[in-house]
């Protein structure tokens, strides 16, 4: 008999874990070797500019963008394995998206309630008790009955945070989550982001928010053109860069 | 209901000689409702068969089988470009000269009958329109949407039912309302195989009482208020699935 | 009527695949024969071809004519429809309404029971009208309704601002609708009248009913003529349903191609 993968993984070792990942669309390549590792319980933001793969490579690590040559693991199981049980392990990675992607025909509640009800078969009562009791940490228990289009655009991401965190994630990942948002609402998401982090979540946020990123991280990536220029903890990051690369990205965003 | 109205059509034709016989003659009135009744029950199983063709050939039409997809696509180009009638008649003479015939204890009845063929004949029409209706509508939900859903565990079956279909319907309603209202009054074809619904049983009634122009304002009146109710449905349903604040 | 659709995928592969299915039904017909001393139904059919494509070209001229006709009357209509004089416009809003929402069958039957098989002209004296110009007439009303809420509709697509504009410049509303609007309305009308000539064209055997001789009722008269065996009959149909095909299949193609190009020009 075979053993299953998760068996041989254990909390002391990385719960997402990236080698050598290639990604090309067509003839471009968007990801030239990756390698990334990230503890249980670590927050990881990915910075760097537009178009330096930042996107692929987070959609990488739920499979919804597969990989070209590479190794994609979270806890310990293989992501691109063609025998993958894609349902395992999006029960145990969450994702947020840049543009929410709520189900427009479905109330506030009953995003947050449809994936375990549907796809883990879950007890309705349960659920439902934990949905509510994550649209109050998100701070949205009286928009329970709005639909999606009847909210901002950070309330709406708020939602989708719920959302994802209803499957009870290890993994949260976060695809600039705040790009499409007004600035007025952009603080309240990343309030809740913060909470998140706060309780012992893993996180992986790609972000252009470089404040943010400095406030909440324990280790930053800087990507440019599809490869990881430079990482660190993000006073070394920020304050003492080494590449001229994340040097001049710096000073042009800061 | 026909004894209330009876003396005063009875007086419009001694007088007039605007002659509807329906509103007084009880066996025309019989034919009339029998005709109204047929038609009503043939244009609900003719719809019916139609949404279903219509939502199985856009699930088809997304297959990975090749083959599958050119059969959805060869199925919409010749319903599509074809005489209604004639399609009508093949399947009626031509398939129903070959398909079994039903003992009936003693005597043999076709299988399906003038009736069903109208169904059938009429509802592979109107779905090959609704097939393409469909379509638009499934390939109008955003991918960003879906991918949510398959974030969240959804296998592609689940993604089809409680995703993607949900928003396609409210998208092409409009574009299905048309067709619905275009297959009601196609429905009257079958009359051409003496299925006895309206316009059949009304032919009836003015051959027999040779008052053919009022018969067919009875005619143009059934089908005027026919699309207004369809459209009335509709509408009331399109309201019912309108989402607050959603596409506008 | 008919909803725009988006372009769907055209490919050779559909007409191909029809052409097989007909050919294999056909060959599945003469099957049945079994070697009779009888002529089998393909070689019946072949002899009568010529008369049922004969046929067909009456349902072209009556497409051609009744297409015409509703054109002219359906572009007058419609700008009746949105005629600032209620009197002009309720009228043409009630015909519109009437002719749309009537089935073809039931608007021929009107025509060819209601109107006189004879009419008296002035200076002409008594002429007949035959069955199929009738059956013309009666194929173009409900046209007509469809073009006129087409032109309708397009006239208000255009944007107020061009009329604005127009009145500015000193136009007359008969001028900005002539100079200004109906140039830029006809592009758009263009791919729904072309689906509507497409739907007019299948709708013509139905004035088989009504005795014309056109290629339906032809190939039932060649089905009689021939012996009226019943293997004749998906031959027959089948030849039939291929003749409009291979008319009206290139023609809804271009369309739709027409159709694309607009939408992405827009």
């Amino acid at each position: 008999m075979i053993m299953s993968p998760t068996e041989t993984w254990s909390p002391a070792q990385p719960i997402v874990s990236l080698h050598g990942v290639h990604k090309s669309f067509g003839t471009f390549e968007v990801l030239k070797g990756i390698d990334i590792d990230v503890m249980k319980g670590e927050v990881v933001c990915i910075i760097g500019p537009s178009g330096s793969g930042k996107s692929t490579l987070i959609r990488t690590i739920n499979g919804l963008t597969p990989v070209s040559k590479g190794s994609v693991k979270v806890e310990g199981i293989e992501v691109h394995d063609a025998g993958l049980d894609k349902l395992a392990l999006r029960r145990k990675v969450g994702i947020v998206f840049q543009q929410y992607n709520l189900f427009p025909h479905r109330t506030v509640l009953q995003n947050v309630m449809m994936a375990p009800l549907l796809v883990l078969k879950e007890n309705r009562k349960e659920v439902e008790a934990r949905a509510r009791a994550l649209l109050e940490k998100v701070k949205l228990r009286d928009k329970e009955e709005a639909y999606p289009a009847e909210l901002s655009g950070g309330q709406q991401q708020r939602v989708a945070i719920a959302r994802s965190l209803c499957m009870r994630p290890d993994v949260m990942l976060f695809d600039e989550v705040t790009a499409a948002l007004d600035p007025e609402t952009v603080k309240e998401v990343l309030v809740t982001i913060k909470d998140l982090a706060g309780d012992g979540m893993t996180c992986m946020l790609v972000t252009h928010e470089m404040g943010f990123a400095r406030e909440i991280s324990d280790r930053v990536y800087f990507t440019d053109a599809g490869r990881i220029v430079e990482s660190g903890p993000p006073s070394q990051i920020f304050d003492k860069p080494q590449d001229p690369r994340t040097r001049e990205f710096l000073s042009k965003v800061l | 209901m026909l004894d209330l109205i009876a003396p005063f059509f009875e007086r419009l034709n001694d007088t007039t000689g605007l002659n509807f016989s329906p509103f007084y003659d009880s066996y025309d009135w019989g034919r009339l409702l029998e005709g109204m009744w047929v038609s009503i029950k043939l244009i609900t199983a003719i719809i019916a068969v139609s949404l279903v063709i219509g939502v199985v050939g856009a699930g088809a039409q997304t297959s990975r089988v090749r083959p599958v997809r050119w059969l959805v696509a060869a199925y919409i180009e010749v319903f599509r470009n074809t005489p209604p009638i004639v399609q009508l008649l093949f399947f009626y003479f031509g398939l129903g000269a070959i398909t079994p015939q039903v003992d009936m204890g003693g005597w043999y009845e076709p299988m399906i009958g003038s009736f069903g063929w109208a169904v059938i004949a009429i509802g592979i029409f109107g779905g090959s329109y609704n097939v393409e209706i469909f379509r638009s509508g499934i390939e109008a939900v955003p991918d960003s949407t879906k991918e949510a859903a398959e974030s969240l565990g959804f296998s592609q079956f689940k993604i089809f039912v409680y995703i993607t279909l949900p928003l396609a319907v409210r998208i092409c309603l409009p574009a299905l309302t048309n067709n619905i209202v275009s297959l009601a009054k196609t429905s009257s074809l079958a009359y051409v195989i003496a299925v006895p619904e309206i316009t059949y049983s009304l032919s009836g009634i003015w051959s027999d009482s040779v008052n053919v122009p009022e018969m067919m304002v009875l005619l143009f009146l059934y089908y005027i208020v026919l699309v207004a109710i369809i459209a009335r449905i509709m509408s009331v349903i399109e309201h019912r699935l309108a989402l607050p604040g959603y596409g506008q | 009527m008919i909803p725009n659709w988006k372009v769907s995928r055209v490919t050779w592969r559909a007409p191909v695949l029809a052409a097989g299915l007909c050919l294999a039904a056909a060959l599945a017909a003469t099957a049945q024969d079994g070697g009779a001393a009888r002529p089998s139904a393909l070689a019946s059919l072949v002899i009568w071809m010529p008369f049922i494509l004969k046929g067909f070209g009456l349902n072209l001229l009556m497409s051609v004519l009744a297409m015409g006709f509703a054109t002219v009357m359906g572009v007058i209509l419609g700008f009746m429809q949105i005629s600032p004089v209620a009197l002009i416009r309720v009228p043409a809003r009630l015909v519109t309404h009437l002719f749309r929402n009537s089935p073809w069958l039931v608007i021929l039957f009107a025509i060819m029971l209601l109107v006189p098989f004879q009419m008296t002209l002035p200076g002409v004296g008594r002429v007949m009208i035959p069955d199929w110009v009738k059956a013309t007439f009666g194929f173009a009303l409900p046209v007509m309704a469809n073009i006129s809420e087409i032109l309708r509709g397009a006239v208000l697509s255009i944007p107020s601002g061009q009329w604005e504009s127009a009145e500015s410049l000193a136009f007359t509303r008969g001028q900005t609708l002539r100079h200004v609007i109906l140039p830029q309305c006809i592009r758009r009308m263009l791919p729904p009248w072309m689906n509507w000539y497409a739907l007019l064209t299948l709708m013509t055997p139905m004035a088989a009913i009504l005795g014309v001789d056109e290629a339906l009722g032809n190939t039932q008269a060649a089905m009689e003529a021939a012996g009226a065996r019943p293997e004749f009959l998906i031959p027959f149909y089948l030849f039939l349903m291929t003749i409009f095909f291979v008319f009206i299949y290139p023609l809804s193609v271009y369309t739709r191609r027409l159709e694309k190009r607009f939408a992405v020009a827009s």
